[in-house]
């Protein structure tokens, strides 16, 4: 009797654990717990290596104390900084409406029967394939006051009687960096439009047809909101891109001319590497979190498997 | 509702030529089922009637108006894919009302269609599900209830039942043909599957290779094949083929199989002495001897015995061919044994060896 009874507990103390292993969330937990380990260490260390470094006022070649947020304090009526902000803000916007809106229409036009589609396909590609350094030299070369050759077209052409200063003035500044990173980030988003454009089976456009829709309307009705969730994580991913963006800017403009063009990533380099100031940089740089935070929780939602991708498969 | 003109229609893609000149006349309220192998043109030919092809030769007329240069969308005609092409963010309400919502349709106008439609194909319940949310055969029925919605002059389905397991396919077979009584739209039906061809069809137009081989009403096309190809595709299991030469002698007429195997035949059969033929019975054509046939069977041996419980299907071999024939009544038969199956005379056909044609 009493054995039975015993096996009988045990088989229900074995039973108790199996469910719990059997259980998703524990599950997921404990196979997720290596490749969890790995990123704490390699990801969260230079992150929080960075973060401290922000609390301190540590120099090159001098280990700082700790000081608070002496350094947020002193960022916050620093206008230089604050301009920095600014600046950062305008280039991730326009740019990276500039960058969709031209994406997504080279994406539609590439997705249409074309001669030549893979040698066009190619091209589209190139800005991006060439290393950043190598095309923002190109850039600032064809934007320089006595060589440019945007400047000598447009006086040949009869359009302008003096070569532009590009680079000399503030807002042709903004906005010369601007369509630099417009022109290198375009392939990225038409490049993954187009293939967020071919997964949408033809036979959709055909029923839509059909079914009386204008071409206005098809791509109203159809391309748009089947392109939502591919669109979506591309817009994340081309925002952090541009928001940290520093290699156009340091190699065309270095932040000139009066910071018009420091990007905070460019500043806190500029800050804690030439300037020594490896406390201030680090601050400036933890300061972009919050703004990158921000957008990825906005496309958060905007990624979120919406009601009608879910359930069952598609076939 | 409309018929259905085609005049020596062709279509070429590129310098291929696909379509070499059909004609068909579809009238009003008919249910035409085109049929033939894989890659015969059938798609193409209801994807001109749709729109969604250009039209290299020939003319389409929907109801008196020739239609060759009008945009599909702009033909009130409805079609529903192979692969159902349900939108697949809308959901089914959505998907059954876009047309009459891009029509601005009014909105109590469309929730009446909808829920009509949606009543007729037993959807009323799934109104609000996303399409990856049904099965299979509940996308089959929103694809078609987005086609009846919008009322149009002629309803095309491209194989609409070829992505269905095998119960639900005749299912839903009688619910399409139940539909087509209820509504009677004029409809082009497309489908490789002769046994769907021959239950829905008013007529069937056997297609191959970008030709038209034969149009008839189910029946005919069962007993009156125009050639070799139309008796080989239609019916299952499918016709019984032997190959010879045709020998008269005044009183009587057989032929000359391959191995020596000689074949009586009724004097009256068409074709003249040492004509190439080739001679085809349907399994159920195929009779035991009883004893007077007095030679003019086959003597075949039986290589496979398949009891379906309705009937019993026998795969034999004789003259070098397989034959196939179909018993109603159960009989012992087992593999190896030898048996006598004699071709009912009224049943026989007779095709020349080398135009195909019936003779
Ligand atoms: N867009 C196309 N371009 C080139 N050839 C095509 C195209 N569509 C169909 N074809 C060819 O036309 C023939 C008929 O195709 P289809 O009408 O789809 O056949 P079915 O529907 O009878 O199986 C096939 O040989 C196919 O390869
Ligand atoms: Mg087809």
């Amino acid at each position: 009797m009493a054995t039975v009874v015993r096996e009988a507990a045990i088989e229900r103390r074995e039973s108790r654990l199996a469910r719990i292993f059997d259980h998703p969330t524990v599950l997921s937990v404990i196979f997720m717990l290596p490749a969890g380990l790995l990123l704490t260490l390699f990801l969260t260390y230079p992150l929080g290596l960075g973060i401290w470094l922000g609390f301190t006022d540590t120099r090159i070649g001098r280990p700082g104390a700790f000081i608070g947020l002496e350094n947020y304090i002193s960022l916050f009526g620093d206008g230089v900084f604050l301009l920095s902000v600014f600046n950062t803000l305008l280039y991730t916007t326009v740019a990276t409406v500039f960058k969709f809106a031209i994406g997504l229409w080279l994406a539609l036009l590439l997705n249409n029967r074309l001669p030549f589609k893979a040698f066009l396909r190619a091209i589209v590609l190139l800005p991006f394939i060439i290393p950043t350094v190598l095309s923002a030299i190109a850039f600032w070369w064809m934007y320089d006051t006595q060589f440019s050759i945007i400047s000598f077209a447009l006086v040949e052409f009869g359009l302008i009687d003096e070569f532009i200063d590009f680079l000399g003035q503030p807002n042709a500044a903004r906005a010369s960096v601007i369509a630099a990173n417009v022109w290198r980030g375009i392939p990225f988003v038409a490049i993954c439009l187009l293939a967020g454009l071919q997964t949408i089976s033809p036979s959709l456009y055909e029923a839509a047809a059909l079914d009386g829709a204008s071409a206005w309307q098809r791509f109203r009705h159809i391309t748009v909101p089947t392109l939502m969730p591919i669109l979506s994580i591309v817009l994340t991913f081309s925002v952090l891109f541009t928001f940290t963006d520093f290699q156009l800017i340091y190699a065309i403009t270095r932040g000139g001319p009066i910071n018009a063009t420091h990007l905070m990533a460019t500043l806190a380099f500029q800050r804690a590497i030439p300037g020594g100031q490896l406390g201030e940089g680090a601050a400036i740089a933890t300061a972009m979190i919050p703004f990158l935070v921000a957008a990825t929780l906005l496309s958060y939602y905007g990624l979120q498997r919406r009601k009608w991708q879910q359930g069952g498969k598609d076939d | 509702m409309a018929s259905v003109v085609i005049r020596d229609v062709e279509k070429a893609f590129g310098s291929t030529k696909v379509i070499h000149g059909i004609g068909i006349d579809i009238a009003d309220g008919e249910f035409v089922v085109l049929v033939g192998p894989s890659g015969c043109g059938k798609s193409t030919l209801l994807r001109m009637i749709a729109g969604l092809e250009q039209i290299t030769g020939g003319t389409i007329s929907i109801g008196e108006r020739v239609v060759n240069d009008i945009r599909p969308k702009d033909r009130d005609v409805a079609m529903v894919f192979q692969n159902y092409a349900l939108y697949p963010h809308m959901t089914v309400y959505d998907n059954m009302g876009f047309s009459l919502k891009l029509r601005r349709a009014d909105k109590a106008v469309v929730d009446e269609r909808v829920k009509k439609a949606a009543d007729i194909l037993n959807l009323s319940t799934l109104l609000h599900r996303y399409p990856r949310q049904l099965s299979g055969g509940q996308r089959q029925r929103v694809a078609m209830g987005r086609a009846i919605v919008r009322d149009p002059q002629v309803f095309l389905f491209d194989e609409p039942l070829s992505n269905l397991d095998a119960k639900l396919r005749v299912a839903m077979r009688t619910e399409i043909k139940a539909l087509h009584q209820r509504l009677k739209t004029t409809t082009v039906y497309v489908t490789h599957d002769q046994i769907e061809a021959m239950t829905m069809a008013d007529r069937i137009v056997v297609m191959h290779d970008g030709i038209v081989e034969q149009i008839g009403t189910p029946l005919d096309l069962y007993d009156r094949p125009a050639n070799l190809f139309v008796a080989g595709f239609i019916g299952s299991p499918a016709m019984n083929f032997i190959r010879g030469r045709l020998r008269r002698n005044g009183t009587g007429a057989l032929i000359e199989a391959n191995g020596g195997t000689r074949l009586t035949l009724p004097n009256e059969v068409p074709g003249v002495d040492g004509q190439e033929v080739v001679f085809g019975i349907r399994p159920e054509h195929l009779e035991l001897d009883d004893g007077d046939a007095n030679g003019a069977g086959l003597r075949a041996e039986i290589l496979v015995v398949e009891p379906t419980g309705a009937e019993l299907q026998i795969v034999a071999e004789a003259a070098g061919e397989q034959l196939t024939a179909v018993f109603t009544e159960r009989h012992p038969f087992a593999p190896g044994e030898p048996v006598t199956l004699c071709p009912r005379p009224d049943a026989i056909h007779l095709f020349d060896a080398e135009t195909g044609d019936h003779l």
